[in-house]
């Protein structure tokens, strides 16, 4: 087990009041896996992420721990933290190509940025030119701008800078979404290809976009107001997910090929639940076209149905009959 | 005759202030957009496709070329003929949340175009009006007047800033990249929203980089890339029988939930969670994509010429 996160416990300060976008979460990451992190905005998807590697300001740990390659990894302890960072876990934060510093040349970011975690190593350059060099970008981008390059070039730069000392985890948080299908598709492959050679042992994948998963990844967890609703590999959350919500989030996603006049799409009606003042039960029931009594009064374990698949949900853990389906 | 009637348009952005080429955004675009038809503009960032929107809405002036509106060259278009224009031809934008001041309520982009338009309306008649609009758009009134930006989600804030235009007589809309903010279980919501306002005869401009999206909503297609037309058409023709090269590698990029980019991953994902993939070399030829549309500088401002290939099928020659 690469990353094993055991009852989670993330609160965030907003201006309102303090919310726990991360709600006793446990799931593990194994080995060369790839796991996408899916939900829609506001659902703690970032806010997991992010924790696993550096805990902003606003950011408190509440409980629950975080297991690295065996090891205990102090995120709570934000100095304890930096000489695992880089080194052992890694985050691309979202917006981060947006955000190199345009008055340095990317090699000179890029030794900084090593500098500043302590390594001075230039054989690590060398490896940066050859993986340059692998993603077909070529060395000569260490000796330009930010801004002179596309944003399909700095987010794959980016990735490289965050993976050069081949951390066991690497957490990238929306790296395909503000891209054109063309540098998606450059920036999806890429990360397969990092973790086949091993220069990423697992990946946390964080988008809301269920379909540049349904390329990438190998397992796909969904949340859903700050808990998890759903966790199993890519094939079967997509071709068979049992969490209703799940099924309703797939059911709205349009596909070339889907057309009005053949197929009329449905959204899920009404919105998530506000995280200052979430329902006792669960957090789903409020939209849910199969929600009962129970629902809205206990909140529903995340168990194991099949090898593989975790789903909260008691519709699906007490076998409760279709009736009502849509 | 088409309602609107783009014909020739080109626009050149100075490089910078102190000279050098001008780059054109724009190159010889030429549609039409009949009245109840939706039009999908895909195209990548850089492609022109949002200049193109803007200069429908006057917000942006052609270099050459010009956009004709029932017959009548819009940039003609003055005071009274101008206001008319507007009462006929709304903008929605991509980020909501920015079309709405937040120091007030959200609904003041409605009581806006009442000083603008409708000053001598009753307020009863006017309550009406607005009801009436929100109605049309799927939302509540008691949900949304009175209530500041941030107290509504961003699909709210889309259809109010639909009801908007439809406070109007509007009959064309140009929406560029209106649900690319909003949630996947909102946006498909919006889009069926679109197409009933479509079936009541409102003409849409639909600017989108999403081809599934595109797909889904419009009848005809116009695909842009680099300020000009490389394929245009009736959709269903133009995804299903695609002739360029450029809109065959664009579909082909498309992550889609039900097919893979390369067939051979399939396999190793069945062996479940954390199942290595061995198929890395074939990974490494299959790949520069992105390499391939590595933006060139456009030299000439002159597009490549369309060929029909078929009833409402244009295709471009290809460009190096």
């Amino acid at each position: 087990m690469s990353v094993r996160v055991e009852n989670l416990s993330i609160a965030y300060r907003t201006r309102a009041g303090e919310v726990r976008p991360v709600d006793d979460v446990s799931f593990s990451v194994a080995d060369g896996e790839i796991m996408g992190l899916a939900g829609e905005s506001g659902c703690g998807k970032s806010t997991l992420g992010n924790s696993l590697v550096y805990l902003e300001g606003r950011m408190r740990h509440l409980g629950g721990r975080v297991e690295l390659d065996g090891a205990g990894l102090p995120i709570a302890d934000g100095r304890a933290m930096q000489p695992h960072r880089m080194t052992k876990v890694s985050l691309v934060p979202q917006y981060a190509m947006s955000a190199l510093n345009p008055t340095r040349r990317i090699g000179r970011l890029t030794t900084d940025l090593l500098r500043s975690h302590g390594v001075r190593d230039r054989g690590v350059m060398t490896e940066m030119r050859r993986r340059l060099e692998l993603v077909g970008l070529g060395e000569s981008v260490l000796d330009r701008y930010s801004f002179e390059l596309s944003g399909g070039m700095r987010q794959r730069v980016t990735i490289i800078m965050s993976t050069l000392l081949n951390p066991s985890l690497l957490v990238a948080d929306e790296v395909t979404s503000a891209l054109d299908v063309s540098s998606q598709r450059a920036v999806g492959e890429m990360m397969i290809e990092f973790r086949d050679r091993g220069f990423v042992r697992s990946m946390i994948a964080i988008t809301h976009d269920l379909s540049i998963l349904a390329q990438v990844a190998d397992t796909i967890l969904v949340m859903y107001a700050g808990r998890l609703a759903e966790k199993a590999s890519t094939g079967t959350l997509i071709e068979a997910p049992l969490h209703p919500y799940t099924q309703l989030l797939l059911a709205s996603l349009p596909e070339v090929g889907v057309r009005h006049d053949q197929t009329t799409l449905t959204g899920i009606p009404g919105r998530p639940p506000s995280l200052l003042s979430p329902p006792p039960g669960c957090r789903f029931a409020g939209r849910c076209p199969f929600a009962r009594e129970k629902c809205a009064g206990q909140q529903p374990p995340f168990v194991q149905v099949q090898p593989g698949h975790h789903v909260a949900c008691w519709k699906v853990s007490e076998g409760w009959p279709e009736a009502g389906r849509a | 005759m088409s309602m609107l009637q783009i014909e020739q348009v080109s626009k050149l952005f100075q490089a910078s202030a102190f000279g050098g080429d001008p780059t054109p955004a724009l190159r010889g675009v030429s549609f039409g957009i009949g009245r109840g038809e939706v039009v999908t503009l895909i195209g990548e960032s850089g492609s022109g496709k949002t200049t193109l929107g803007r200069i429908i809405l006057r917000l942006a002036s052609a270099t050459s070329g010009r956009v004709m509106f029932d017959g009548t060259d819009i940039a003609s278009l003055r005071r009274a003929g101008l206001r008319d224009y507007y009462r006929q031809v709304q903008g929605v934008f991509q980020d909501p949340f920015s079309s709405c001041n937040p120091i007030y309520p959200a609904d003041r982009v409605l009581e806006l175009i009442r000083g603008a338009y409708f000053p001598r309306m009753g307020r009863p008649e006017w309550r009406a009006k607005i009801e009436s609009a929100l109605h049309a758009v799927a939302l509540d009134p008691g949900d949304v007047l009175g209530k500041y930006p941030h107290q509504l989600s961003g699909g709210q804030q889309q259809r109010l800033l639909i009801a908007r235009a439809l406070l109007l007589d509007v009959r064309l809309l140009v929406a560029d990249e209106i649900i690319s903010m909003l949630d996947a279980s909102t946006r498909v919501d919006i889009l069926n929203l679109l197409i009933s306002l479509k079936r009541s005869g409102l003409a849409i401009l639909f600017i989108t980089h999403d081809l599934s999206l595109g797909h889904y909503v419009s009848d005809r297609t116009v695909i842009l890339r680099r300020g000009a037309i490389v394929e245009m058409g009736d959709t269903v023709k133009v995804f299903s029988n695609p002739q360029h090269p450029y809109t065959r590698d664009l579909l082909a990029a498309v992550p889609e939930l039900h097919k893979k980019w390369h067939p051979a991953a399939e396999k190793t994902q069945a062996n479940g969670a954390g199942g290595v993939r061995t198929s890395t070399q074939d990974r490494y030829r299959a790949r520069p994509l992105a390499r391939r549309h590595k933006p060139r500088p456009v030299s000439a401002v002159e597009p490549p010429a369309l060929t029909q290939v078929a009833e409402d099928h244009f295709v471009a020659a290809a460009e190096t």
